[in-house]
Protein backbone atom coordinates (compact mmCIF):
# COMPACT_ATOMS: atom_id res chain seq x y z
CA UNK A 1 0.00 0.00 0.00
CA UNK A 2 1.21 3.54 -0.56
CA UNK A 3 1.84 5.48 2.22
CA UNK A 4 -0.20 8.50 2.94
CA UNK A 5 1.54 11.89 3.10
CA UNK A 6 1.64 13.66 6.02
CA UNK A 7 0.21 16.90 5.69
CA UNK A 8 2.03 20.53 6.76
CA UNK A 9 1.72 22.37 9.29
CA UNK A 10 2.92 26.39 10.18
CA UNK A 11 5.86 26.50 11.09
CA UNK A 12 4.95 29.07 13.40
CA UNK A 13 6.34 32.15 15.21
CA UNK A 14 9.68 30.28 18.16
CA UNK A 15 11.28 28.05 15.44
CA UNK A 16 14.44 30.78 16.77
CA UNK A 17 16.67 28.58 18.33
CA UNK A 18 15.88 25.42 16.25
CA UNK A 19 16.04 26.30 12.65
CA UNK A 20 18.35 29.31 11.56
CA UNK A 21 22.60 29.03 12.07
CA UNK A 22 24.72 31.11 12.33
CA UNK A 23 26.10 32.09 8.65
CA UNK A 24 23.28 29.93 7.07
CA UNK A 25 23.05 32.24 4.30
CA UNK A 26 27.05 32.41 3.52
CA UNK A 27 26.44 29.95 0.96
CA UNK A 28 29.71 31.27 -1.12
CA UNK A 29 32.92 30.01 0.72
CA UNK A 30 34.59 33.15 2.70
CA UNK A 31 36.52 35.47 0.31
CA UNK A 32 35.22 33.84 -2.86
CA UNK A 33 35.89 36.47 -5.91
CA UNK A 34 32.70 35.07 -7.84
CA UNK A 35 30.64 35.63 -4.87
CA UNK A 36 26.84 37.09 -5.65
CA UNK A 37 24.75 38.89 -3.06
CA UNK A 38 21.27 38.22 -3.27
CA UNK A 39 18.86 40.43 -0.90
CA UNK A 40 15.68 41.57 -0.45
CA UNK A 41 12.07 41.58 1.25
CA UNK A 42 9.07 39.30 1.99
CA UNK A 43 5.87 40.83 2.52
CA UNK A 44 2.19 40.05 3.28
CA UNK A 45 -0.79 41.05 1.14
CA UNK A 46 -1.11 44.54 3.02
CA UNK A 47 2.59 45.28 1.73
CA UNK A 48 3.92 44.83 5.29
CA UNK A 49 7.07 43.39 5.73
CA UNK A 50 6.71 39.70 7.24
CA UNK A 51 9.41 39.73 10.02
CA UNK A 52 8.79 36.18 10.94
CA UNK A 53 9.54 34.48 7.47
CA UNK A 54 11.94 31.70 6.79
CA UNK A 55 13.56 30.99 3.65
CA UNK A 56 15.37 28.37 2.55
CA UNK A 57 17.90 28.36 -0.69
CA UNK A 58 19.24 24.89 -2.76
CA UNK A 59 21.25 24.96 -5.93
CA UNK A 60 23.73 23.33 -8.16
CA UNK A 61 27.72 24.27 -7.63
CA UNK A 62 28.80 26.52 -9.82
CA UNK A 63 30.04 23.65 -11.93
CA UNK A 64 26.56 22.46 -11.89
CA UNK A 65 26.68 19.60 -9.72
CA UNK A 66 23.31 18.71 -7.77
CA UNK A 67 25.04 16.80 -5.08
CA UNK A 68 24.96 19.15 -2.40
CA UNK A 69 27.47 18.46 -0.23
CA UNK A 70 27.00 18.13 4.41
CA UNK A 71 28.46 20.57 6.50
CA UNK A 72 25.75 23.75 6.46
CA UNK A 73 25.62 23.45 9.68
CA UNK A 74 28.42 21.99 11.33
CA UNK A 75 28.69 21.66 14.54
CA UNK A 76 31.37 21.33 17.51
CA UNK A 77 31.38 18.15 18.83
CA UNK A 78 32.74 18.75 22.03
CA UNK A 79 29.99 22.15 22.91
CA UNK A 80 27.33 21.38 20.48
CA UNK A 81 27.72 25.15 19.02
CA UNK A 82 27.16 25.72 15.95
CA UNK A 83 31.43 26.21 14.34
CA UNK A 84 30.03 27.47 10.81
CA UNK A 85 30.71 25.80 7.24
CA UNK A 86 34.17 24.76 5.91
CA UNK A 87 34.91 27.80 4.29
CA UNK A 88 35.97 25.51 1.63
CA UNK A 89 32.97 23.00 0.48
CA UNK A 90 30.00 24.73 -1.64
CA UNK A 91 27.07 22.68 0.24
CA UNK A 92 24.52 24.28 -2.32
CA UNK A 93 22.09 25.27 0.44
CA UNK A 94 21.26 27.96 2.84
CA UNK A 95 19.14 29.26 5.59
CA UNK A 96 18.02 32.54 6.59
CA UNK A 97 15.09 34.31 8.93
CA UNK A 98 13.83 37.63 8.11
CA UNK A 99 14.95 40.73 9.78
CA UNK A 100 12.59 42.75 12.24
CA UNK A 101 12.21 44.42 8.72
CA UNK A 102 11.21 41.63 6.77
CA UNK A 103 15.22 41.22 4.87
CA UNK A 104 16.86 38.76 3.65
CA UNK A 105 20.14 38.30 2.56
CA UNK A 106 22.31 35.38 1.09
CA UNK A 107 25.83 35.98 -0.44
CA UNK A 108 26.39 32.66 -2.97
CA UNK A 109 28.24 31.38 -6.29
CA UNK A 110 26.23 31.10 -9.76
CA UNK A 111 24.54 28.06 -10.10
CA UNK A 112 25.77 25.80 -13.05
CA UNK A 113 23.49 24.50 -14.93
CA UNK A 114 20.26 26.33 -14.28
CA UNK A 115 19.87 29.81 -14.38
CA UNK A 116 17.78 30.00 -10.76
CA UNK A 117 18.44 29.61 -7.26
CA UNK A 118 15.67 27.22 -5.61
CA UNK A 119 13.52 29.16 -2.73
CA UNK A 120 11.23 27.80 0.05
CA UNK A 121 9.37 29.97 2.13
CA UNK A 122 8.20 29.32 5.67
CA UNK A 123 6.07 31.48 7.86
CA UNK A 124 3.74 31.69 10.77
CA UNK A 125 0.89 32.42 9.13
CA UNK A 126 1.80 30.08 6.24
CA UNK A 127 0.01 26.57 6.75
CA UNK A 128 2.01 24.96 3.72
CA UNK A 129 5.54 26.32 2.83
CA UNK A 130 5.31 28.01 -0.99
CA UNK A 131 8.24 27.01 -3.64
CA UNK A 132 9.94 29.99 -6.11
CA UNK A 133 12.96 30.67 -7.69
CA UNK A 134 15.12 33.49 -7.89
CA UNK A 135 16.35 33.35 -11.87
CA UNK A 136 19.30 35.90 -12.67
CA UNK A 137 19.21 37.39 -15.70
CA UNK A 138 22.93 37.42 -16.58
CA UNK A 139 22.08 33.25 -16.81
CA UNK A 140 19.22 33.26 -18.66
CA UNK A 141 17.22 34.52 -21.32
CA UNK A 142 13.41 34.94 -20.04
CA UNK A 143 12.18 34.96 -23.79
CA UNK A 144 13.12 30.89 -24.25
CA UNK A 145 13.72 29.56 -20.41
CA UNK A 146 10.25 27.40 -20.42
CA UNK A 147 9.20 28.69 -17.01
CA UNK A 148 9.36 32.49 -17.74
CA UNK A 149 8.00 32.13 -21.53
CA UNK A 150 5.19 30.71 -20.07
CA UNK A 151 4.06 33.87 -18.15
CA UNK A 152 2.41 36.91 -18.73
CA UNK A 153 4.98 40.02 -18.52
CA UNK A 154 4.20 41.25 -14.97
CA UNK A 155 4.13 37.63 -13.30
CA UNK A 156 7.65 36.60 -14.85
CA UNK A 157 8.66 39.72 -14.07
CA UNK A 158 8.29 38.52 -9.93
CA UNK A 159 10.77 35.43 -10.62
CA UNK A 160 13.49 37.75 -12.01
CA UNK A 161 16.20 39.64 -9.77
CA UNK A 162 16.73 43.16 -10.13
CA UNK A 163 20.85 44.24 -10.76
CA UNK A 164 21.88 46.37 -8.01
CA UNK A 165 24.99 46.72 -9.18
CA UNK A 166 28.38 45.18 -7.41
CA UNK A 167 27.33 41.47 -7.86
CA UNK A 168 24.09 42.51 -5.60
CA UNK A 169 20.69 41.78 -6.59
CA UNK A 170 17.19 42.34 -5.25
CA UNK A 171 14.83 39.70 -5.06
CA UNK A 172 11.51 40.33 -2.87
CA UNK A 173 8.79 37.72 -2.37
CA UNK A 174 4.98 38.70 -2.22
CA UNK A 175 3.28 35.40 -0.15
CA UNK A 176 0.04 37.82 -1.50
CA UNK A 177 -0.37 41.19 -4.26
CA UNK A 178 -1.26 44.07 -2.00
CA UNK A 179 -3.28 45.71 -5.17
CA UNK A 180 -0.27 47.13 -6.33
CA UNK A 181 2.99 44.93 -6.62
CA UNK A 182 2.19 41.59 -7.93
CA UNK A 183 2.16 38.71 -6.06
CA UNK A 184 5.37 36.23 -6.69
CA UNK A 185 4.42 33.07 -8.76
CA UNK A 186 4.59 29.75 -6.43
CA UNK A 187 5.43 26.60 -8.41
CA UNK A 188 3.82 23.23 -7.40
CA UNK A 189 6.37 20.24 -8.31
CA UNK A 190 3.28 18.11 -7.87
CA UNK B 1 -16.12 54.40 19.75
CA UNK B 2 -18.05 51.14 19.45
CA UNK B 3 -16.85 48.09 21.50
CA UNK B 4 -15.14 45.42 19.56
CA UNK B 5 -16.97 42.18 19.67
CA UNK B 6 -14.91 39.38 21.20
CA UNK B 7 -13.30 36.91 18.61
CA UNK B 8 -14.97 33.81 20.98
CA UNK B 9 -13.50 30.48 20.55
CA UNK B 10 -17.52 29.73 19.29
CA UNK B 11 -17.38 32.05 16.22
CA UNK B 12 -13.75 30.17 15.14
CA UNK B 13 -15.07 26.83 16.16
CA UNK B 14 -18.49 27.80 14.02
CA UNK B 15 -15.79 28.84 10.83
CA UNK B 16 -14.06 25.70 11.69
CA UNK B 17 -17.34 23.07 11.27
CA UNK B 18 -17.80 25.49 7.58
CA UNK B 19 -15.01 24.70 6.04
CA UNK B 20 -15.53 20.89 6.90
CA UNK B 21 -18.37 20.86 5.58
CA UNK B 22 -17.29 22.71 2.57
CA UNK B 23 -14.16 20.75 2.19
CA UNK B 24 -16.79 17.44 2.61
CA UNK B 25 -19.19 18.84 -0.36
CA UNK B 26 -16.14 19.50 -2.71
CA UNK B 27 -15.10 15.68 -2.30
CA UNK B 28 -18.64 14.78 -2.97
CA UNK B 29 -19.02 16.66 -5.76
CA UNK B 30 -15.57 14.75 -6.94
CA UNK B 31 -12.87 17.19 -5.96
CA UNK B 32 -9.86 15.15 -5.39
CA UNK B 33 -9.09 14.70 -1.71
CA UNK B 34 -6.21 16.69 -0.02
CA UNK B 35 -3.56 15.48 1.99
CA UNK B 36 -2.32 19.30 3.28
CA UNK B 37 -4.28 22.19 4.48
CA UNK B 38 -5.52 25.00 2.15
CA UNK B 39 -3.24 28.18 2.64
CA UNK B 40 -5.68 30.53 2.61
CA UNK B 41 -7.46 28.95 5.79
CA UNK B 42 -9.17 32.09 7.21
CA UNK B 43 -10.12 30.63 11.00
CA UNK B 44 -6.16 30.61 11.55
CA UNK B 45 -5.98 34.44 11.20
CA UNK B 46 -2.07 34.55 10.25
CA UNK B 47 -3.56 32.98 7.22
CA UNK B 48 -5.25 35.61 5.66
CA UNK B 49 -2.83 38.01 4.32
CA UNK B 50 -0.08 35.16 3.80
CA UNK B 51 -1.33 33.28 1.15
CA UNK B 52 -1.30 33.20 -2.37
CA UNK B 53 -4.43 34.12 -4.37
CA UNK B 54 -3.28 33.44 -7.51
CA UNK B 55 -3.02 29.51 -8.75
CA UNK B 56 0.81 27.90 -8.24
CA UNK B 57 2.46 27.14 -11.64
CA UNK B 58 2.69 23.34 -11.67
CA UNK B 59 5.67 22.70 -13.03
CA UNK B 60 6.27 19.03 -14.35
CA UNK B 61 10.35 19.40 -15.52
CA UNK B 62 12.58 16.51 -15.15
CA UNK B 63 15.34 18.69 -15.16
CA UNK B 64 14.56 20.35 -12.05
CA UNK B 65 16.60 21.63 -9.45
CA UNK B 66 14.09 20.64 -6.84
CA UNK B 67 14.54 17.08 -7.75
CA UNK B 68 17.65 17.19 -6.10
CA UNK B 69 18.11 18.35 -2.08
CA UNK B 70 20.52 19.40 0.36
CA UNK B 71 22.34 17.06 2.11
CA UNK B 72 24.00 17.05 5.38
CA UNK B 73 26.32 14.34 7.73
CA UNK B 74 27.99 13.63 10.84
CA UNK B 75 29.28 17.08 11.07
CA UNK B 76 26.22 18.69 10.80
CA UNK B 77 24.62 17.12 14.21
CA UNK B 78 26.18 16.09 17.43
CA UNK B 79 25.30 12.48 19.23
CA UNK B 80 23.97 14.88 22.12
CA UNK B 81 21.40 16.80 19.77
CA UNK B 82 18.70 14.24 20.01
CA UNK B 83 18.31 14.05 23.49
CA UNK B 84 16.73 17.14 24.85
CA UNK B 85 16.78 16.62 28.47
CA UNK B 86 20.41 16.46 28.37
CA UNK B 87 21.40 19.66 27.08
CA UNK B 88 22.06 21.46 30.55
CA UNK B 89 23.13 21.13 33.55
CA UNK B 90 20.45 20.32 35.02
CA UNK B 91 17.22 17.81 34.39
CA UNK B 92 14.01 19.25 33.17
CA UNK B 93 11.01 19.41 34.62
CA UNK B 94 8.23 17.91 33.23
CA UNK B 95 7.11 14.21 32.17
CA UNK B 96 10.18 12.24 29.91
CA UNK B 97 9.02 10.41 26.87
CA UNK B 98 10.75 9.16 23.95
CA UNK B 99 9.46 10.06 20.31
CA UNK B 100 10.65 7.72 17.32
CA UNK B 101 9.19 6.53 13.83
CA UNK B 102 10.31 6.47 10.29
CA UNK B 103 10.66 9.27 7.58
CA UNK B 104 9.57 7.67 4.40
CA UNK B 105 9.07 8.82 0.56
CA UNK B 106 5.59 8.75 -1.17
CA UNK B 107 7.06 5.24 -2.34
CA UNK B 108 7.16 3.74 1.37
CA UNK B 109 11.28 3.53 0.94
CA UNK B 110 13.16 4.60 4.11
CA UNK B 111 14.72 7.98 3.62
CA UNK B 112 17.95 7.76 4.43
CA UNK B 113 20.65 9.83 6.17
CA UNK B 114 18.56 13.05 6.42
CA UNK B 115 18.36 15.65 8.48
CA UNK B 116 15.40 15.86 11.02
CA UNK B 117 14.50 19.32 13.04
CA UNK B 118 12.34 19.57 16.46
CA UNK B 119 11.90 22.28 18.70
CA UNK B 120 8.60 22.39 21.15
CA UNK B 121 7.64 24.34 24.09
CA UNK B 122 8.56 23.28 27.69
CA UNK B 123 6.45 20.99 30.29
CA UNK B 124 4.66 24.29 31.47
CA UNK B 125 3.94 25.18 27.63
CA UNK B 126 6.62 27.78 27.36
CA UNK B 127 8.88 28.68 24.59
CA UNK B 128 12.62 29.63 24.91
CA UNK B 129 11.90 32.21 23.10
CA UNK B 130 11.78 35.86 24.05
CA UNK B 131 8.52 36.71 21.89
CA UNK B 132 6.61 34.26 23.95
CA UNK B 133 5.28 36.25 26.44
CA UNK B 134 2.71 33.49 27.89
CA UNK B 135 3.10 33.76 31.82
CA UNK B 136 4.43 30.17 32.14
CA UNK B 137 8.07 29.71 34.19
CA UNK B 138 10.83 28.81 31.91
CA UNK B 139 13.15 25.92 32.90
CA UNK B 140 16.86 26.98 32.92
CA UNK B 141 16.81 23.03 31.90
CA UNK B 142 15.26 22.95 28.65
CA UNK B 143 15.57 24.59 25.61
CA UNK B 144 13.29 22.47 23.29
CA UNK B 145 15.17 22.55 20.59
CA UNK B 146 16.95 18.95 18.78
CA UNK B 147 18.07 17.29 15.61
CA UNK B 148 19.40 14.06 13.99
CA UNK B 149 20.32 11.96 10.89
CA UNK B 150 17.70 9.35 10.10
CA UNK B 151 19.45 5.91 9.92
CA UNK B 152 19.58 3.29 7.27
CA UNK B 153 15.78 2.28 7.84
CA UNK B 154 14.63 6.03 8.01
CA UNK B 155 14.53 5.65 12.00
CA UNK B 156 14.92 8.88 14.07
CA UNK B 157 14.31 9.33 17.33
CA UNK B 158 14.04 12.06 19.95
CA UNK B 159 14.33 11.83 24.10
CA UNK B 160 12.32 14.93 25.62
CA UNK B 161 9.58 16.07 27.60
CA UNK B 162 6.19 16.56 27.12
CA UNK B 163 5.00 19.72 25.73
CA UNK B 164 2.55 21.81 27.56
CA UNK B 165 -0.35 23.07 26.08
CA UNK B 166 -0.45 27.00 25.34
CA UNK B 167 -2.29 30.27 24.83
CA UNK B 168 -1.92 32.21 21.79
CA UNK B 169 -3.79 35.27 20.72
CA UNK B 170 -5.53 33.71 17.20
CA UNK B 171 -8.66 34.50 18.97
CA UNK B 172 -10.40 34.84 22.99
CA UNK B 173 -9.15 31.95 25.06
CA UNK B 174 -7.33 30.52 21.87
CA UNK B 175 -4.92 27.10 23.52
CA UNK B 176 -2.91 25.34 21.58
CA UNK B 177 -2.91 21.51 21.99
CA UNK B 178 0.70 20.18 22.75
CA UNK B 179 2.78 19.49 19.90
CA UNK B 180 6.55 19.13 18.59
CA UNK B 181 7.15 21.01 15.59
CA UNK B 182 9.28 18.93 13.04
CA UNK B 183 11.48 19.63 10.31
CA UNK B 184 12.17 16.98 7.18
CA UNK B 185 14.05 17.20 4.01
CA UNK B 186 14.10 14.07 1.81
CA UNK B 187 16.27 13.73 -1.28
CA UNK B 188 14.86 16.31 -3.44
CA UNK B 189 14.10 19.53 -2.31
CA UNK B 190 10.70 19.48 -3.58
CA UNK B 191 10.10 16.85 -0.22
CA UNK B 192 10.43 19.24 1.99
CA UNK B 193 8.30 19.22 5.40
CA UNK B 194 7.60 21.18 8.20
CA UNK B 195 4.91 19.85 10.20
CA UNK B 196 3.01 19.23 14.24
CA UNK B 197 3.30 16.19 15.53
CA UNK B 198 0.37 16.03 18.45
CA UNK B 199 -0.20 13.91 21.11
CA UNK B 200 -3.23 11.36 21.01
CA UNK B 201 -6.49 11.93 22.65
CA UNK B 202 -6.00 15.83 23.41
CA UNK B 203 -9.20 17.80 24.08
CA UNK B 204 -7.73 20.88 22.42
CA UNK B 205 -7.90 19.38 18.96
CA UNK B 206 -10.79 20.87 17.97
CA UNK B 207 -10.84 24.14 19.01
CA UNK B 208 -7.20 24.73 17.04
CA UNK B 209 -7.76 26.22 14.06
CA UNK B 210 -4.13 24.98 13.17
CA UNK B 211 -4.26 21.45 13.58
CA UNK B 212 -7.62 21.99 11.99
CA UNK B 213 -6.53 23.33 9.00
CA UNK B 214 -5.84 20.26 8.22
CA UNK B 215 -9.73 19.54 6.49
CA UNK B 216 -9.53 15.73 5.64
CA UNK B 217 -9.90 13.59 8.72
CA UNK B 218 -7.56 11.07 7.65
CA UNK B 219 -4.99 13.28 6.91
CA UNK B 220 -5.15 14.86 10.45
CA UNK B 221 -5.37 11.89 12.34
CA UNK B 222 -2.00 11.14 10.43
CA UNK B 223 -0.22 13.92 12.56
CA UNK B 224 -1.11 12.32 15.90
CA UNK B 225 1.36 10.27 17.23
CA UNK B 226 0.74 6.34 18.85
CA UNK B 227 1.04 5.96 22.21
CA UNK B 228 3.45 2.55 22.22
CA UNK B 229 3.59 0.53 25.55
CA UNK B 230 6.31 -1.01 23.69
CA UNK B 231 8.42 2.21 23.63
CA UNK B 232 8.26 2.97 27.18
CA UNK B 233 10.99 2.75 29.11
CA UNK B 234 10.55 1.02 32.82
CA UNK B 235 11.30 3.48 35.71
CA UNK B 236 12.09 5.69 32.81
CA UNK B 237 9.80 7.07 29.85
CA UNK B 238 7.48 7.35 28.20
CA UNK B 239 6.91 6.09 23.90
CA UNK B 240 5.67 7.91 21.58
CA UNK B 241 5.38 5.95 17.60
CA UNK B 242 5.25 8.75 14.78
CA UNK B 243 5.64 8.18 11.32
CA UNK B 244 6.49 10.78 8.96
CA UNK B 245 5.88 10.72 4.97
CA UNK B 246 7.14 13.09 2.22
CA UNK B 247 4.71 14.23 -0.37
CA UNK B 248 6.54 14.96 -3.25
CA UNK B 249 6.90 14.35 -7.45
CA UNK B 250 6.50 11.82 -8.98
CA UNK B 251 10.14 11.74 -10.35
CA UNK B 252 11.62 11.08 -7.09
CA UNK B 253 10.19 8.20 -6.60
CA UNK B 254 12.05 6.05 -9.17
CA UNK B 255 15.28 7.60 -8.10
CA UNK B 256 17.68 5.58 -7.94
CA UNK B 257 20.61 5.11 -5.26
CA UNK B 258 19.93 6.47 -2.33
Amino acid sequence: MTPQPTPSQTVGPFYGYALPFAGGGDIAPAGHPDAITVRGRVYDGAGDPIPDALLEFWQPAPGGSRAGAPGSLRRDPVTGAVIGRTGLDFTGFGRVATDADGHYSIRTLPPGGAPYISVCVFARGLVHHLFTRVYLPELTDPATEPLLASLPPRRRATLLAVPEGGRVHRFDIRLQGDGVEEETVFLDFG
Amino acid sequence: MTPQTPLTQEIISAEIAQARQAYAKAVEGGEPRRDHPDRGYAPYRSSVLRHPEQPLVALDDPDAVELSGPVFGVTDVTALDADLTRQHLGEPLGERIMVTGRVLGRDGRPVRGQLVEVWQANASGRYAHQRDQHPAPLDPNFTGVGRCLTDDQGRYAFTTIKPGAYPWRNHDNAWRPAHIHFSLFGTAFAQRLVTQMYFPGDPLFDHDPIMQSVTDDAARSRLVAAYDHDLSTPEWSLGYRWDIVLSGPAATWIEEGR
